[in-house]
């Protein structure tokens, strides 16, 4: 005998202590503190950080511990998070070029004022599984320097200099922000930044390597990418002028482009920029690649039809916290919609069935 | 029920009095202009995008403390996230709830309509997943807002009748559009088209997008038809039985299956309605004598 199924509510509180259950694991091992996670997952907290749109790297490192280490739920803990943030206001644009950088290197010249300055970098270690590790032996020390205490210059600032890569053009306007106006179609490009800025590090990257396989190709050169600490300054009101209420780690990515000029442009590089919350640089080098693609039509360019072109494309599918949402909720129920279907599709073949006794006879 | 505090940690409804307030005012544009999406800046709320969340912002938004909260999902009260939705709004607004579509002044709904007609003064909530009825016409949303605008609602009989000439009828099961005041095409959401006529109502019909940060509204009263033909006339539909707890032969009917031997039986998907009317003796054919 059917009975309704009752019993929702006591099924989820039950589910929700299984998870609590399984988040902590084997009790008999020690349980991960948020330091020990905001120390040594550093990565997979910039990454929270960046996506989650919230420089916080101890409510990262609680979001991952929350989420299991699934980062996309980390993302969205801190989203949902930051929604209950007031607005208190907003900070005077961060000046880069005045960034400490832990690193800065350029593609495009083997030496430029500042240097070349590799950084805690992966870039030529070899993948192989270092053993030592799970042994959990002594901290290793690096070896230590004099710090630099100018500022670094830009490298496209060089190239500049000689009018050879397009100027980009300033402006006071306040951007608009995404967090706080919906997405409109067309965006202009401080909207497109935000946007790839907080998207899925998986997709821009995938969008921005198939621009390099030739859907939209942009030849791109990596002018320069710099990470480091820039201080964050805040205007108060009361004072009437600015102060330093903190510092955060960014990854800056300018790339160089060619063009090959138009009917009223001559020959000039041009430039994809990416910036990125944490160190983050294959999120901010990719983050410049698609940025130059979108910027076809204000370069003139041609529309290749390819998806790393079309705004509305890139943008409304960037970000990983509504497309997980929307993706996992054909979890939820649907039967009703599935019995309207269901009475359909059995109509239909009655009235075809009909029709083709109908046609034997 | 008793109303209970809500947690202090949280504003009232969770959202703070800004955002609610962007929120009314997005709720008053759609309420003046029947039927058009009105885009507004949707939150990150703390359960999924496409699990409700245009949904809970509009409740956040239109919630008093006096206000009595019903949650269904699917028709039913009981369907987890009804559960978890309902749960959370007990915890941030502290109001109270209720399982009964009569005493219910705030009620969010995903994929039905009760079936007790609504009254002035109630709210029903819709949970929208893709507000855009054009849509699957036509991906661009720059396309469909100038669509919308120019009244341009050619592509969406072209494809009605296209699904007559194809399969003999309109292949729209649910989600079915309709046309609002005359002017504006609007998704219902994916209730079934059972449900379509009881679109013109005394209650205010308020519908949010939250992933596609959009809010549209029915006032009560308006004209709302289902696109058809005069030759097709829009049919609503529902499975060809009676409720076998309660008997009703006009409700709208979940289809379950109870043994692996192609048994099933029928039952209304408005539990509330279904446990009202069994309360009033109403039997089906599958009650048994104790069944209350």
């Amino acid at each position: 005998m059917y009975v309704a199924v009752k019993g929702g509510e006591r099924a989820i509180d039950a589910a929700h202590e299984w998870l609590a259950e399984e988040r902590r694991g084997d009790p008999k091992v020690p349980e991960l503190s948020l330091a020990q996670i905001r120390e040594q997952m550093s990565l997979a907290v910039n990454r929270v950080m960046a996506e989650g749109s919230l420089y916080d790297p101890d409510l990262a490192a609680l979001a991952i511990k929350q989420a299991r280490g699934d980062l996309i739920e980390a993302i969205f803990l801190i989203r949902a998070y930051r929604t209950t943030l007031p607005r208190i206001g907003h900070s005077r644009p961060v000046e880069t070029s005045d960034m400490r950088c832990d690193r800065r290197i350029s593609a495009t010249f083997k030496d430029a004022p500042g240097g070349q300055v590799l950084g805690p970098t992966f870039d030529y270690t070899h993948r192989l599984l270092d053993f030592e590790l799970a042994a959990e032996g002594a901290a290793p020390v690096a070896q230590t320097g004099e710090p630099q205490q100018a500022s670094t210059p830009r490298i496209t600032d060089f190239l500049n200099r000689d009018g050879l890569i397009q100027d980009e053009a300033h402006g006071d306007a306040t951007p608009p922000d995404m967090t706080r106006q919906p997405m409109e179609y067309p965006a202009d490009r401080p909207l497109r930044l935000q946007a790839l800025t907080r998207g899925d590090e998986g997709f821009v990257l995938g969008m921005a390597y198939s621009t390099q396989r030739g859907y939209g190709r942009n030849h791109p050169f990596v002018g320069e990418l710099r990470i480091g600490a820039v201080e964050v300054e805040m205007e108060i009101p009361e004072l009437g002028f600015d102060i330093c209420i903190g510092e955060v780690t960014l990854t800056e990515c300018e790339t160089v482009n060619q063009f090959m000029g138009s009917k009223t442009e001559p020959a000039q590089f041009t430039r994809g920029y990416g910036l990125v919350f944490g160190q983050t640089e294959r999120k901010a080098i990719s983050m410049a690649l698609v940025d130059r693609a979108l910027r076809w039509q204000e370069l003139g360019e041609e529309n290749v039809g390819a998806p790393a072109q079309d705004e509305e494309f890139v943008l409304a599918h960037s970000d990983n916290i509504q497309a997980t949402g929307f993706l996992e909720h054909i979890k939820l129920p649907h039967y009703v919609d599935f019995q309207s279907e269901l009475e359909l599709v059995r109509k239909m073949r009655r009235g075809a069935q009909g029709s083709m006794k109908e046609a034997a006879e | 029920m008793t109303a209970m505090q809500h947690d202090p940690a949280y504003n009232f409804a969770y959202l703070d009095e800004q955002t609610k307030r962007m929120i009314r005012r997005a709720l008053l544009k759609a309420l003046a202009i029947p039927g058009y999406q009105v885009p507004f800046a949707s939150r990150e709320m703390p359960m999924p995008y496409g699990w409700g969340t245009g949904g809970v912002q509009v409740t956040a938004a239109c919630l008093t403390p006096e206000d009595r909260l019903k949650v269904i999902d699917q028709g039913a009260d009981d369907t987890t996230n009804a559960v978890s939705i309902r749960k959370f709004f007990e915890r941030t607004a502290g109001v109270e709830t209720t399982e009964h579509t009569v005493q219910a002044s705030v009620i969010q709904t995903r994929h039905r309509i009760p079936e007790a007609p609504l009254t002035e003064g109630q709210i029903l909530v819709y949970q929208v997943p893709i507000p855009e009825p054009l849509r699957f016409l036509e991906p661009r949303e720059t396309e469909t807002r100038k669509m919308h605008a120019l009244e341009e609602y050619g592509l969406i009989y072209v494809k009605l009748y296209e699904d007559i000439a194809h399969n003999g009828a309109i292949s729209t099961a649910y989600a079915y559009p309709v046309k609002v005041e005359g002017r504006y095409v609007m998704d219902p959401s994916p209730i079934p088209k059972f449900d379509n006529p009881k679109l013109e109502s005394a209650a205010i019909q308020l519908f949010g997008a939250g992933r596609e940060q959009r809010i549209y509204a029915i006032p009560p009263y308006t004209q709302v038809v289902s696109l058809d033909f005069e030759d097709h006339p829009f049919e609503p539909s529902k499975a060809d039985h009676d409720c076998d707890l309660c008997g009703c032969g006009t409700s709208y009917l979940d289809e379950v299956i109870t043994d692996d031997a192609g048994g099933r039986m029928f039952v209304c998907s408005d539990t509330d309605f279904c446990a009202a009317r069994q309360a009033e003796g109403h039997r089906g054919r599958l009650s048994g004598e104790d069944a209350a």
